[in-house]
């Protein structure tokens, strides 16, 4: 686990006042997560209980409302299948577009891969509004509107420039003497690349798959704007419930949890992976 | 060496182009291509309405825009949302970071609670806002006001805008947190020692040694966080649609309202091209970063 | 078995606008070697020198921009490195940290898709040769500095390549495991007779490894000569102060009737050093080298050279002492006997045999007075 990680390194040791300043701690840990415990609780209650002015902290727990949202006709299946398809199919095709772009600006940097490189990461900051029309257009005219692949170029487009950072950075910390032993070695390109810089960099192309993946399941804008019902993904789902359904609180809950929870935890388990793909490498 | 990894291979170039090509394709085809299109028809008359009525505007958009008072609003309402984010989410993240870089019982369970936030869904968390805790009548936060005896508070009504800031603010803060906590550790312990034994005191120590250490990693939450702040979208969408009235407009969302209920074309991109030079003027200091980055890194 | 040749061998960097610096570091200029069939040539060098880039072109990591190098006759400069047949150890040991040391060691192997019965047994060979058959499950994170330089080396011994080249590979090893491999690489090369180029800065090393030493400075050779002849007959002030340590004394000294003198010391001139001294015309003055272990603390001082200054430092090392005296504005370093019985500020005599100082050329800094034949074999270049 990653926490155990943080916990190694030297900080300050808690002194006088550490009792204090190790409940606070705590506390603003807890402060911080209680919004994300009380959906979770809601989405135990029964509508009454979840619906009053007095909240309940003890109740006896129904998946009830678990039940309904996963039921037949609550769509629930439909949404998370096209986030699954749509989250991993951007994340793949990323992966599969940037490690060649980040292996050829690893190992043979000239200028033109810097500059490259540089305008990739620049693309990021074009805000999705500023291509909104046109893409809307175009993907009318073409039939890509509400279309999962429509989506998930949509994805990928906006995660590669992260994710060829990301690749490009991890490669970058394989000393290049290993290369050159491999060349050496007798290793030609391919063989350079499947046995030696692939298997070295696994953790890290992981982390950047994550981080893409997570990135895509939240994604909202796109999937707001380009889909209604066959494509749409689960931000579309739960963005239904912000007028009428939003009285049924615990269904609400239940669809935020089904919504939020694999992502969340999978994010707990890559949270300093992702770090430095966030902060494009300048923390380690 | 400065030499370059490219001479590894004599009497053969690497296929450079060839690898890079997908990825700018995909890049020029999605992002660049929709940009020129958009600054294109930003000097159109086209609304969707009235396919047939097209033609070229000149300037009358960015006429129409800028004396359209909505516009204004929403590009201060984008200005003081991206601002006290920044501001909230620095500020509290450097507070909880150098909290939880102490060593304590738990530690990385706490850690991981408080940076939870991040990961959960922007309208899922407009939602959860809306609804469970800032509900007047319902919510948890009225129950608490009522509980010590106050008034409650119609937040999304009486403070749509602070509202909004509390929701990307809970999000966001995990993320500064997170990342200035990882600063804070690649802090050599021995720095922290040499000036502790120079006799610094607690205060000394952070202003001379840690906020130095922590410089670059600030300029990088700063500027990414304004890159998603500037964007804010989803958090909106789900609670106060960008009401009432215009108190929550954000640019994102004029665009999306004069494109998407106004089907006016011609407007909407000609704000779309406002939001772009507006994120640039932010991006150009990420990127410039990026890019020395990059040649210190190519002198290893 | 391989004759390596190589013929004005360059290595020039473009200079690239906004790297200034590093413009002429690393670079080579007309390098000029053959190698004997199954030698073991030692590149030495301070830092920057050319060395490993040399090195690094025989390999085919880098480019020569100028020259060929041919291995057995054949001009490699356009061969792959996998191509070339040879074998590397780095100094960074570039093991693979994915892979057992097993695999490191069979990888090479297993690319030329050889039979996986012979993998084993040469891998098995080679590490019962290094001693590190208990260690071939391992991954290379899990081993000592040591262990992982056995297993670089055995990666090397694996391949029975034509030629070994070696970066500085002990350069990462404490002083005491270094003396030790120093004597098994050199153990090794002796019993499988494989033509071995070897890199290091550390002339120590030069010295007990090289059969034939090759000094560099600023991308130029200085000498190419046997360990002993570096030490007896160095070409210029450059490699007389390179290789010994303590290294070799100089006091600039102006010439004056029957002797060589400044401040604090005097030397005189046998019919050698006259002869010397006459070379291309008459000089006014030289630069006097003296090897500290060449100094002697006595009395009795006719027909030597005697130089006299005040003790800096004084260095007792067990089996000897070192003292640095002042000469003039000069330190000079002795090496002395184990028990001296003397401090800080005395005023020290010391005496030397004017047969074994070297004279240099104050402008050129080019040695005065080789033998004519050994002048001829061992200086290559000298610009």
């Amino acid at each position: 686990m990653t926490a155990s990680n943080a916990d190694r390194t030297p900080g300050r040791k808690a002194g006088s006042g550490g009792t204090a300043l190790t409940l606070l701690a705590w506390l603003i840990g807890i402060a911080m997560f209680f919004p994300i415990f009380w959906v979770v609780l809601t989405a135990l209650k029964t509508e009454q209980t979840a619906f009053s002015m007095t909240p309940t902290f003890i109740f006896s727990p129904t998946l009830e409302s678990f039940r309904s949202a996963l039921a037949q006709g609550s769509g629930y299946w439909h949404y998370a299948l096209n986030s699954v398809i749509t989250a991993f199919g951007s994340t793949l095709v990323g992966l599969a577009l940037a490690i060649p772009a980040a292996y050829a600006m690893a190992f043979f940097p000239s200028r033109r891969t810097d500059f490259t490189l540089v305008w990739m990461v620049s693309t990021k900051f074009i805000p999705a509004v500023g291509v909104l029309i046109p893409v809307f257009l175009v993907y009318r005219s073409l039939g890509l509107i509400d279309t999962r692949l429509g989506l998930t170029m949509l994805f990928t487009a906006m995660n590669l420039p992260i994710m060829v950072w990301m690749v490009y950075s991890y490669f970058r910390d394989i000393p290049i003497d290993i290369i050159e032993a491999a060349s050496i070695d007798g290793a030609g390109t391919a063989q350079t690349m499947f046995r030696v810089i692939l298997p070295l960099a696994l953790p890290g192309l992981a982390s950047t798959g994550l981080l893409a993946l997570i990135l895509a399941w939240n994604e909202s804008f796109w999937s707001l704007t380009m889909t209604d019902y066959h494509a749409a993904t689960l931000a579309v789902y739960t963005a239904s419930f912000k007028s009428g359904e939003g009285l049924f609180w615990a269904r609400l809950s239940a669809a935020s949890v089904l919504t939020i929870a694999p992502i969340v935890v999978l994010g707990w388990f890559a949270q300093r992976q992702m770090v430095r793909g966030l902060t494009f490498g300048a923390v380690k | 060496m400065s030499a370059s990894p490219t001479d590894a291979s004599p009497g053969k170039r690497a296929p450079t182009k060839r690898l890079m090509a997908p990825s700018v394709l995909f890049l020029l085809v999605w992002m660049i291509v929709p940009l020129a299109m958009t600054l294109y028809y930003s000097f159109q008359d086209y609304n969707l309405m009235m396919p047939d009525m097209r033609g070229f505007a000149g300037g009358l958009s960015y006429e129409l825009l800028f004396t359209d008072p909505v516009f204004w609003d929403a590009l201060l309402n984008t200005l003081l949302l991206v601002a006290t984010c920044l501001l909230v989410t620095v500020v509290a993240g450097l507070a909880l970071a150098l909290l939880f870089n102490r060593t304590f019982v738990g530690r990385g369970i706490a850690r991981t609670l408080a940076i939870s936030p991040f990961f959960v869904m922007p309208v899922v968390t407009g939602l959860i806002w809306k609804y469970m805790l800032l509900d007047p009548v319902y919510g948890l936060f009225s129950w608490v006001m009522r509980s010590i005896g106050l008034e409650p508070v119609q937040w999304l009504s009486s403070y749509p805008l602070l509202s909004v800031v509390m929701m990307i603010s809970w999000e966001w803060t995990p993320f500064a947190l997170l990342i200035l906590l990882t600063g804070l550790q690649s802090l050599p312990e021995d720095q922290l020692e040499a000036v502790r034994l120079d006799g610094a005191n607690r205060w000394q120590e952070f202003r001379h040694i840690v906020l130095p250490h922590l410089g670059q990693v600030l300029y990088v939450v700063i500027m990414l966080e304004s890159i998603f702040f500037l964007t804010s979208f989803a958090e909106i969408y789900a609670t106060t649609s960008g009401g009432p009235g215009t108190a929550t407009t954000n640019l994102p969302y004029y665009i999306y309202l004069s494109a998407f209920f106004q089907y006016d074309i011609g407007l909407s991109s000609a704000a779309a091209i406002g939001a772009v030079v507006l994120a640039n003027i932010f991006a150009i200091f990420l990127i410039r970063f990026v890019a020395g980055n990059l040649n210190a890194g190519s002198q290893r | 078995m391989a004759i390596v040749e190589l013929k004005n061998v360059a290595k020039r960097y473009d200079s690239m606008p906004g790297k200034k610096g590093a413009e002429h570091a690393n670079a080579v200029e007309d390098f000029n070697l053959t190698t004997k069939d199954g030698e073991f040539v030692v590149l030495v060098g301070p830092s920057g020198c050319g060395k490993s880039t040399t090195m690094r072109m025989i390999a085919g990591l880098e480019h020569n921009t100028a020259g060929e190098i041919r291995i057995n006759g054949q001009d490699v400069s356009s061969v792959e490195p996998r191509d070339r047949d040879i074998a590397m150890v780095f100094q960074s040991y570039a093991l693979y940290p994915h892979m057992s040391v097993y695999h490191n060691m069979a990888f090479a192997l297993e690319l030329k898709k050889t039979p996986k019965e012979e993998v084993k047994q040469r891998v098995q060979e080679a590490a019962r040769i290094l001693d590190i058959e208990h260690l071939l499950d391992r991954k290379p994170r899990a081993l000592s500095g040591g262990q992982r330089q056995r297993v670089a080396l055995g990666r090397a011994l694996v391949r029975q390549p034509q030629v070994f080249l070696m970066d500085e590979p002990l350069s990462n090893l404490d002083a005491r495991l270094r003396v030790g491999m120093r004597a098994e690489i050199t153990r090794l090369h002796r019993r499988l007779g494989v033509t071995t180029f070897y890199v290091t800065h550390d002339q120590t090393e030069a010295m007990t490894m090289g059969q034939r030493i090759v000094v560099m400075r600023d991308g130029r050779i200085q000498q190419v000569d046997t360990p002993y002849n570096l030490y007896e007959r160095p070409v210029n002030r450059f490699v007389a102060g390179f290789i010994g340590t303590p290294s070799m004394n100089f006091l600039q000294a102006d010439h004056h009737g029957d002797g060589l003198g400044g401040q604090g010391f005097s030397c005189p001139l046998g019919p050698r050093l006259q002869a010397a001294l006459g070379e291309g015309g008459q000089r006014s003055s030289c630069w006097l080298g003296i090897r500290p272990e060449h100094l002697h603390q006595v009395e009795e001082s006719s027909g030597r050279g005697r130089l006299e200054g005040v003790i800096e430092v004084i260095e007792p090392l067990g089996p000897v002492t070192m003292v640095q005296v002042r000469v003039g504005d000069t330190l000079v370093t002795a090496q002395l006997a184990a028990h001296l019985d003397v401090e800080i500020g005395d005023t020290l005599g010391l005496a030397f045999d004017p047969d074994q100082v070297h004279l240099f050329d104050i402008e050129s800094d080019q040695a005065l007075g080789l033998e004519p034949d050994s002048a001829a074999s061992s200086t290559q270049a000298t610009a």
